[in-house]
């Protein structure tokens, strides 16, 4: 974490007003850096519709992707939203509604695959 | 003492470092945090779990639905490389959109106008594509109620596209706030919030080109549909009629 919003870790020189603003806009990453991080992520982008076209690797196509996928993710998130900069409460908050809506499709897709236990204690339930 | 001089500072700094993205003349909160952004974290943890949920039901119903209902079906009708462009779009309006910031930041007023024009213009070329795709699955039989495919496909991408056009207004009332003089370097977290929603649907783009699009579906042999996935389609299928 880069830099925190936190007003608690401003040391007592700190100048008060805008002067925050330019400090922790000097925090946040440049064009440079955003520029490039949009190559890579156009990259990849273009290695993913790349693969799905090659057949040698069909095997380990779909781990591929959704790593790749992921990789994306976790950048745009990092750089462009600025978590990767911002106070790691936004993270906490953020990785909150994530961690639960994976946990969510996690239980349905269980409930699907096991579906027959699902439909045992369903059966043995007073309700 | 360290700490008496700190409180200070959150009284006399207002809304603090965070704060200091937009108004030096916010009161003081006491997380530290600006809540404009603070709620927008909140709202973006929000959607992840709506769009969680479509994204389950999308991949729940995935190759186990397909036989239920008519064709076509994904491996028929989904346009690879089509698609391709537009998440290479989305993808770059995150770039604008970050340069947009850089530029407001700066205090490059004009910079930060034109970046947002790009984006917007971006966001509306990617509305234009989903709609010209989604004209051309109907036109070639699919639709909510053909099969389950098409009932989970257009609520999901349907959703998104809601999102994207929300967005879209969003950074057309910047731009005008902008012009009228009412976006100042000063104002930058205003921008910023706006650019976190944006960067959220393309996030969530991302996702939906792998799951829905790339991962390779299997053909359509079996005419033998998975009996709760026959059920599952007559109730929504219901559904639909009643709404509709």
């Amino acid at each position: 974490m880069a830099h925190d919003s936190s007003v608690m870790q401003a040391g007592p020189g700190t100048k008060p007003g805008s002067d925050h603003a330019v400090d922790q806009h000097e925090e946040h990453p440049g064009e440079r850096v955003y520029i490039n991080v949009a190559i890579i992520l156009a990259v990849v982008t273009l290695l993913e519709v790349v693969i799905y076209y090659v057949d040698a690797i069909s095997g380990i196509l779909v781990p591929t992707l959704i790593i790749m996928s992921l990789a994306k993710f976790v950048t745009v998130v990092g750089y462009f939203m600025h978590l990767k900069y911002d106070d790691r409460r936004f993270s906490y908050i953020f990785s909150a509604g994530l961690i639960t809506a994976v946990a969510v499709f996690v239980a349905v897709a269980v409930m699907q695959a096991y579906e027959h236990v699902v439909e045992f204690f369903t059966a043995a339930s007073p309700f | 003492m360290a700490h008496v001089v700190d409180i200070a500072q959150v009284q006399t700094h207002g809304a603090g470092h965070d704060a200091g993205h937009g108004h030096a003349d916010h009161p003081p909160t006491s997380t530290g945090l600006d809540h404009r952004k603070l709620l927008m974290w909140a709202f973006l943890a929000n959607d992840c779990m709506f769009f969680g949920a479509l994204i389950a039901t999308y991949m729940i119903y995935r190759g186990r639905a397909e036989s239920v209902g008519t064709g076509p079906f994904p491996s028929e009708i989904l346009d690879i490389p089509y698609t391709s462009v537009s998440a290479f779009v989305l993808l770059m309006s995150s770039l604008t959109m970050v340069l947009a910031l850089a530029a407001l930041q700066k205090g490059d007023l004009r910079g930060s106008r034109i970046w947002i024009l790009a984006t917007a213009l971006l966001g509306t070329i990617f509305i234009g594509g989903q709609y010209f795709e989604f004209t051309e699955f109907y036109h070639e039989g699919l639709s909510l109620q053909t099969n389950m495919f098409g009932a989970t496909f257009f609520t999901l991408t349907g959703f998104h596209g809601f999102h994207v056009t929300i967005g879209v207004i969003w950074l057309l009332t910047m731009l005008f706030v902008s012009l009228r003089g009412g976006l100042k370097q000063e104002d930058s977290l205003d921008l910023e919030i706006t650019g976190l929603y944006w960067h959220f649907v393309d996030i969530v783009w991302i996702v939906i080109f792998t799951l829905v699009y790339l991962i390779p579906y299997e053909e359509v042999e079996s005419a033998e549909p998975a009996e709760h996935a026959r059920h599952v389609f007559d109730v929504g299928q219901r559904l639909v009629g009643v709404v509709f």
